[in-house]
């Protein structure tokens, strides 16, 4: 099973509900994957500590232009959606950033002069928590704009899909760093605070979902600040809250010192536990929804 | 005209408030400054919903780019599905495309039965490389183009907005956080006003690239907590790989005192200037219930004297010391 921690509005606590639900998970004896997938900005290991081991490069497979070879017809720019090859006064040249590594150029080019190399864009690291949580995230390299393809690799490696529940951390925000970290997974946590911000950024990391096809519920942080638009926003569309985190100065400084939920008050195992019930709930009966039609 | 960004590693520092109150405080002045904003927050525009703008003009943003099979034509030889390296071409048999022909295809009034041994493109998944398109030999294969979002120019309570609204799942948002940002500057050389504030997105990634080039200077929001120095220090990284003259300041610097010290000491070795501490202050969450920048709802919280102070000294250091 494969849980997504969405938000849309950064800082509203994703990671703090991620770790606590994969570290209740394993304590339950479930084998639990964890993955952040925030590339940019990667925050997780800081909470359940993984003793890393293992570590890959991110590789993008970019054109290298053979000079001998290319007469500079032009052709690889053409194709190029990207403007990452330019040709100039018969030379041609290539923009690595801008490149989508899509192998485009390379199946065009008629005079074989496009090998492609493999350029680094960031790495990925993984190994086990004290609890048993196998973890993993990635560090997309300064300067380097594109995080999607460190997540898609992220999702793929080692043997994270085995587990019997993956917790994906998301990325802020309701674009593609975001989609490609929810993708595949059977439920959606948005987790959100109860602001004008929370809620514009809810409404839109909602659709997403909706977009995806991905069943999700509500986990509102922060609860007691704020206002209860969130609350009226989640009832007229028919989004379940599961769950109320209040706002607590306990709560603040014990995530700030890097401590999870779980840590800072030992009865959030019972309610994180009785969290994944009702998601696995909500996903079995979708299943049985699906299987009748 | 200066180009200033607020920016943060990680999301949820309160880039936005703190952009909203100099947008405020800069009004104030006795010779105001003459701002233009731009909120390159593309993904979660919140900007708006404290300088109550009004809409001047909108316009459509097209992009998204995806490959469409045009299934009259094709034959299925399956030659796309293997150019495609991401994941994208599939047939109904797949689950990932089973959904996906059960809701768009019912659009194009489509059977099923019809895709059985045709391939599938997955909208979301197609990243508009054309690679298909090109290999298709059938030339049934094009790129069909999207509105993705929008963006909107308009005048706000401290001076023209420059923002926009990508629709959620999309991609682009680096270009239309150029665009947002490029709009801004040039109302901003036309007029010649004396500055373009942009709220910048949270991360490292394409958007905060976008936001962040051809910034003057750039203000990184920090959060004092044990995540608070590894996402300024990235942040930091990538403003000094764009040579970005940088400063930071420190959000909710009280919350947790070993965080604040760790982000000190580090500013200090890394010779950046610590610009200014902000104390966590609820009233910063009850301006924004309100609709208002902190420094108006409450002038005199422990918050806004905290950013009057941060703001005289930005603004003085824009003007005086001079932004290389």
């Amino acid at each position: 099973m494969l849980i997504a921690i969405a938000s849309g509005k950064g800082g509203t606590g994703k990671t703090a509900v991620a770790t606590a639900l994969a570290q209740t998970l394993a304590r339950t004896g479930l084998s639990v994957s964890c993955l952040d997938c925030d590339v940019e900005a990667p925050n997780a290991h800081i909470f359940l500590r993984p003793n890393f081991l293992e570590s890959k490069p991110v590789e993008m497979l970019i054109p290298q232009i053979d000079a001998t070879l290319c007469s500079g017809c032009g052709e690889c720019a053409r194709v190029c959606q990207f403007h990452a090859i330019v040709v100039l006064g018969g030379q041609t040249l290539v923009f690595p950033e801008l490149c989508h590594g899509c192998g485009s150029c390379t199946l065009v080019c008629p005079d074989g002069a496009i090998n492609e190399m493999s350029r680094r864009m960031g790495i990925l690291k993984g190994g086990l928590s004290p609890e048993g949580i196998n973890f993993g995230h990635g560090l997309l390299n300064v300067g380097e704009p594109m995080a999607v393809p460190v997540i898609t690799q992220l999702k793929k490696w080692r043997d994270y899909k085995d587990a019997e529940v993956v917790i994906l951390d998301s990325p802020p925000g309701a674009s593609c760093p975001v989609v490609e970290s929810i993708r595949g997974a059977n439920f959606v946590i948005l987790v959100t605070e109860p602001t004008p911000f929370g809620l514009h950024d809810l409404c839109q990391a909602f659709e997403l979902t909706r977009e995806l096809d991905i069943p999700a519920a509500v986990i509102i942080n922060h609860d007691g600040i704020g206002n209860s638009d969130v609350e009226g926003y989640c009832r007229e569309v028919g989004l379940p809250v599961l769950l109320r985190i209040p706002l607590e100065r306990k709560i603040g400084e014990g995530l700030a010192q890097g401590k999870t939920l779980l840590e800072i008050h030992p009865e959030y195992e019972v309610t994180f536990r009785t969290l994944y019930t009702q998601i696995a709930e909500k996903i079995a009966q979708l299943a049985v929804i699906e299987g009748v039609q | 005209m200066k180009q200033l960004v607020i920016l943060s590693g990680k999301g949820g520092t309160g880039k936005t408030s703190i952009a909203a109150a100099f947008a405020h405080l800069l009004s104030l002045d006795g010779v105001p400054l003459r701002a233009v904003f731009a909120d390159a927050d593309v993904d979660a525009s919140n900007l708006e919903l404290v300088l109550a703008p009004r809409v001047i003009t909108r316009e459509a943003f097209r992009g998204g780019l995806f490959a469409n099979i045009d299934q009259d034509i094709c034959t299925g030889c399956g030659l796309c599905q293997e150019v495609c390296r991401f994941d994208a071409i599939g047939d109904i048999s797949m689950p990932q495309f089973q959904r996906l022909a059960d809701r768009r295809y019912a659009e194009l009034g489509m059977l099923k039965t019809q895709l059985l041994d045709k391939p599938v493109v997955d909208p979301i998944a197609c990243d508009g490389c054309a690679a298909c398109v090109y290999q298709c030999p059938e030339g049934a294969i094009s790129m069909q183009d999207q509105i993705v979002g929008e963006w909107y120019r308009s005048e706000s309570r401290y001076g023209p907005l420059f923002h926009a609204a990508l629709r959620p799942a999309q991609e682009n948002s680096g270009k239309l956080v150029t665009l947002v940002k490029q709009q801004a500057r040039l109302l901003a050389m036309d007029g010649d006003y004396d500055l373009v504030l942009v709220d910048g997105p949270p991360g490292i990634g394409c958007p905060v690239i976008a936001a962040a080039s051809g910034a003057d200077l750039a203000l990184v929001v920090a959060e004092p907590t044990a995540a608070g120095v590894h996402d300024l220090q990235r942040a930091l990284e990538t403003t000094n790989h764009f040579h970005i003259q940088t400063l930071v300041c420190i959000n909710k610097v009280d919350i947790y005192p070993a965080g604040t010290a760790e982000i000190e000491s580090f500013c200090q070795e890394q010779g950046i200037q610590d610009f200014g501490n902000i104390p966590f202050d609820l009233a910063v969450t009850e301006a924004m219930v309100q609709g208002q920048p902190v420094t108006l709802y409450a002038p005199s919280s422990p918050s806004s004297q905290a950013l009057r102070e941060l703001w005289d000294k930005l603004e003085a250091f824009l003007q005086n010391e001079g932004v290389r």
